[in-house]
C-alpha cells in the first residue's frame, strides 16, 4: 500500500522539484514539494512524511545538511535522501554521518530511485506492522483486559499489576485451563519488560535432553545432530520474561540447572564451557500441587522457594461461576468473528446450560464448548439446545465402558464410533466434539474401517 | 463529442505512428483523431544532448484541441526530466496530455539489429502506460500489467500490451472509457 506513505521533495529549482514529484506521484505516492529548507521544516511540522528528498545545495542560509538535521529533530524516524548535482566524497560522508539514509547524484537512473524508494517503503511497512502487532499484543494481555468480576481474581490481578515491574520470580498455580499463561502474559505486558520478548516453554512437552537444549541452547557438536550453535529460550528471552509452564514435570537434573539460573542469573549451553549471563524474569506455572511434590521428595525444596517468591493461585472456573456469563459473551464475540459465523449472543437458556456445568477443563473447556456451539448452531443466538452436548457428554461418559486390556487404537476407534452415534453420523459435529478437524476424522474413519 | 487525439512529431515514421493510433482506437471507447505536431527542437538541452520532456508537455498543452478527451504524442526524441537520466515517456497524472519517446524503444539504441516488430510492440505498451496515467492510473504492482513501472526495455518486454483486471476495472469504473 503506497498511498499511505507521503514524500516531501525539497529543492530550490522548481523544475527539479516538480519533475521528481511528478515521477513519484505516477508511482502512487502522495508527494509535496518545498523550495527551501525553511518551507520544508514548516511542512514537516504539519505532516509526517515517510521519505524526504533534500537537495544538498540550497540558498537562504539553510543547505541540505542543515535542513536534514532540523527535520531529524522533528521526526527521528524519517528517511532522508540527499540529492546533489555536485558529488564529492566529503559531502557524501558528511551527509551519511549526519543521518542521511542515502546519497544520490542527479541525474540518476530511474531504476535507482525506484529501487531505493521501494526498499525504504518495504522497511517502513514492516516497521509499522511490527508496531501494530506489538500494540495489539500488549493490549490483548494487559491486566485490565483479563475478564473477571470474581473478588479472588480481582485480588490476583491487582497483585499481578503490583509485581509487573519487579524482577522477582512468580509461581502461578492452578488447574489446567484456568488461564495461567494469560496471567503470566498480563504480568509481562503490564510491566517495564513489555517491549522485550515473552518466551513460553511447555516443560511437559519435551524429553529431558531436548528440554535442556531448548532452555539453555547448545554448542556446535554438543550431540549428534547439533550442526551449529543454537540459542536457548533463556537467551531468546533476554531482557524480557520466560514462562516455564508445567514446571512440576521437570527432571531432577533440570531442577538443579534451573536453580543455578535463578541463583546466579547465568548458565552454560549444552556442550559449552562458557558461562552465559542473562537478565530474564522467570514466571513458572504448574497444575500440580508443588508443596505436595516437595513433601513427596519429587521436587527440590530449594527450587520451590526460589520459584515461589510471589505466589498466584488461580481458582477453578467452578469456584467463580459469576465469570461464566462474562467469559461466554467474550468468547462468542471473539470466536464468531474468527470462525466467520454470524452469531451475536447467548440466550438465557444457553447461559443456564453453561452455569449448570462443572467445567473440569475450566476456561479452556468453556471456550471449546462455545466454539462447538457456534459451529453447529442454526440461528444467530446460542440457545440451550446448542449446549446439549455438555449434558450428553457428562451422561455418556458415565456409560462408556472401557474393557481392561484395550489398546490405544481400539479405544480411539471406540471413541469415534460412540461420538458418531451420538451426533447421528454428523461429521462436522463429531470432529468438533473430538477436537480434531474433519479431514483427520475422515482419515481415522477410513483407517479403522468404521461403517457410516 | 470528445476525441482521443494521437499526434506525432514530424520525424516519426508513419508505420509506427499508425500502429500506435490503431492500438489506442481499439483500446478506448472514444473515437480517435490524428494531430500533426511541430518539431520539438525548442526542448533540446545541448548539455545533455536530450530533450526536456516537461517543455514538450507544455507545448502539447497549448496544442491540445478543445474537443480532446486526451492527447497522446509520439516522438523519436530522447526525453528526460532534470532529476532522471531519461524517461520513456511522461504524462499529466489525471490530465489530458502524454508523450511517448521511441528513441530508447529501438533495438539499435542498444547496439542491436533493428526490429520493427519489437519497436511497435514496445510503443504500444508505453502508449497504453502513459495514456493510463492521464486517466489517473498509477503504477501497478502486477509486473505483467501495462501500468507496471518499466525502467528499462527488459521490463517493457516482460509486460503485456494490456491492463490487468484491476486496472481495467478501475478504468471502467472511474472513466467508463474501455471498449
Amino acid at each position: 500500500m503506497k498511498t499511505h506513505w507521503q514524500i516531501l521533495v525539497v529543492d530550490d529549482e522548481e523544475v527539479m522539484c516538480e519533475s521528481l514529484a511528478a515521477w513519484l506521484r505516477e508511482d502512487g505516492y502522495h508527494v509535496d514539494t518545498a523550495s527551501s529548507g525553511r518551507e520544508a521544516l514548516e511542512k514537516a511540522g504539519q505532516r509526517d512524511y515517510a521519505i524526504y528528498f533534500v537537495d544538498l545545495k540550497m540558498p537562504g542560509g539553510m543547505d541540505g545538511i542543515e535542513t536534514m538535521m532540523q527535520i531529524r529533530r522533528l521526526h527521528p524516524e524519517a528517511s532522508i535522501i540527499i540529492i546533489t548535482a555536485y558529488a564529492t566524497v566529503d559531502t557524501a560522508i558528511t551527509a551519511m554521518k549526519e543521518g542521511a539514509q542515502e546519497y544520490i547524484v542527479k541525474p540518476c537512473n530511474p531504476e535507482e530511485i525506484s529501487l531505493l524508494v521501494n526498499r525504504i517503503i518495504k522497511v517502513k511497512n514492516l516497521q509499522r506492522e511490527n508496531t501494530i502487532l506489538r500494540k495489539k499484543l500488549s493490549r490483548h494481555y494487559r491486566v485490565n483486559d483479563v475478564i473477571s468480576k470474581n473478588s479472588r481474581m480481582q485480588e490476583i490481578l491487582s497483585l499481578a499489576h503490583e509485581v509487573s515491574s519487579l524482577r522477582s520470580t512468580v509461581l502461578i498455580q492452578g488447574e489446567s485451563g484456568t488461564g495461567k499463561e494469560m496471567v503470566a502474559r498480563a504480568v509481562h505486558y503490564s510491566g517495564d519488560r513489555a517491549s522485550r520478548p515473552f518466551v513460553a516453554v511447555s516443560c511437559a512437552a519435551l524429553a529431558e535432553t531436548l528440554l535442556e537444549s531448548e532452555l539453555f541452547g547448545h554448542e556446535k557438536g554438543a550431540f549428534t545432530g547439533a550442526g551449529q550453535q543454537k540459542q536457548g529460550k533463556f537467551e531468546m528471552a533476554g531482557g524480557g520474561t520466560i514462562f516455564l509452564d508445567e514446571i512440576g514435570d521437570i527432571s531432577a537434573k533440570l531442577q538443579v540447572d534451573l536453580l543455578r539460573v535463578l541463583q546466579d542469573r547465568s548458565f552454560y549451553r549444552v556442550g559449552g564451557s562458557e558461562e552465559v549471563k542473562v537478565d530474564v524474569r522467570v514466571i513458572a506455572a504448574t497444575h500440580v500441587n508443588l508443596q505436595q511434590a516437595v513433601a513427596a521428595g519429587k521436587f527440590r525444596e530449594d527450587l520451590f522457594y526460589r520459584l515461589n517468591v510471589i505466589e498466584i493461585r488461580i481458582p477453578p472456573l467452578r469456584d467463580r461461576r459469576e465469570d461464566i456469563p462474562l467469559l461466554a459473551e467474550h468468547f462468542v464475540e471473539k470466536l464468531s468473528h474468527e470462525l466467520g459465523r454470524d452469531v451475536e449472543r447467548i440466550t438465557e437458556g444457553g447461559l443456564k446450560a453453561l452455569m449448570a456445568h462443572d467445567w473440569p477443563g475450566n476456561v479452556r473447556e468453556l471456550e471449546n464448548a462455545i466454539e462447538r456451539a457456534i459451529v453447529t448452531c442454526r440461528t444467530s443466538s446460542l440457545i440451550e439446545d446448542d449446549f446439549q452436548f455438555l449434558v450428553d457428554h457428562g451422561a455418556g461418559a458415565k456409560n462408556m465402558q472401557i474393557p481392561a486390556g484395550m489398546t490405544m487404537q481400539e479405544m480411539e476407534k471406540l471413541l469415534i464410533v460412540e461420538t458418531l452415534r451420538r451426533t447421528g453420523g454428523n461429521i462436522k459435529e463429531s470432529a468438533a466434539v473430538l477436537g480434531i478437524d474433519r479431514s483427520t476424522l475422515y482419515e481415522k474413519i477410513k483407517k479403522y474401517e468404521i461403517p457410516r | 463529442m470528445k476525441y482521443f487525439y494521437v499526434g506525432a512529431t514530424p520525424e516519426v515514421e508513419r508505420g509506427v505512428f499508425v500502429s500506435v493510433r490503431d492500438r489506442m482506437a481499439s483500446e478506448y471507447g472514444a473515437p480517435v483523431k490524428e494531430l500533426r505536431l511541430p518539431d520539438v527542437q525548442f526542448a533540446y538541452d545541448a548539455g545533455r544532448k536530450q530533450y526536456r520532456s516537461m517543455d514538450v508537455l507544455e507545448m502539447l498543452a497549448r496544442q491540445c484541441p478543445a474537443d480532446a478527451l486526451k492527447l497522446l504524442a509520439v516522438t523519436e526524441r530522447d526525453l528526460f526530466v532534470p532529476v532522471l537520466t531519461f524517461v520513456f515517456g511522461q504524462a499529466q497524472l489525471g490530465g489530458r496530455i502524454a508523450v511517448v519517446s521511441l528513441a530508447r524503444l529501438r533495438q539499435e539504441f542498444y547496439g542491436l539489429a533493428p526490429s520493427p516488430e519489437v519497436l511497435v510492440e514496445r510503443a504500444a505498451k508505453e502508449a497504453l502506460h502513459e495514456s493510463g496515467h492521464t486517466f489517473g492510473l498509477v503504477h501497478c504492482t502486477d509486473r505483467s500489467c501495462a501500468m507496471s513501472l518499466a525502467t528499462n526495455v527488459r521490463h517493457i518486454d516482460g509486460k503485456q500490451a494490456a491492463w490487468c483486471a484491476a486496472c481495467a476495472a478501475l478504468l471502467l469504473r472511474t472513466q467508463g472509457v474501455l471498449r
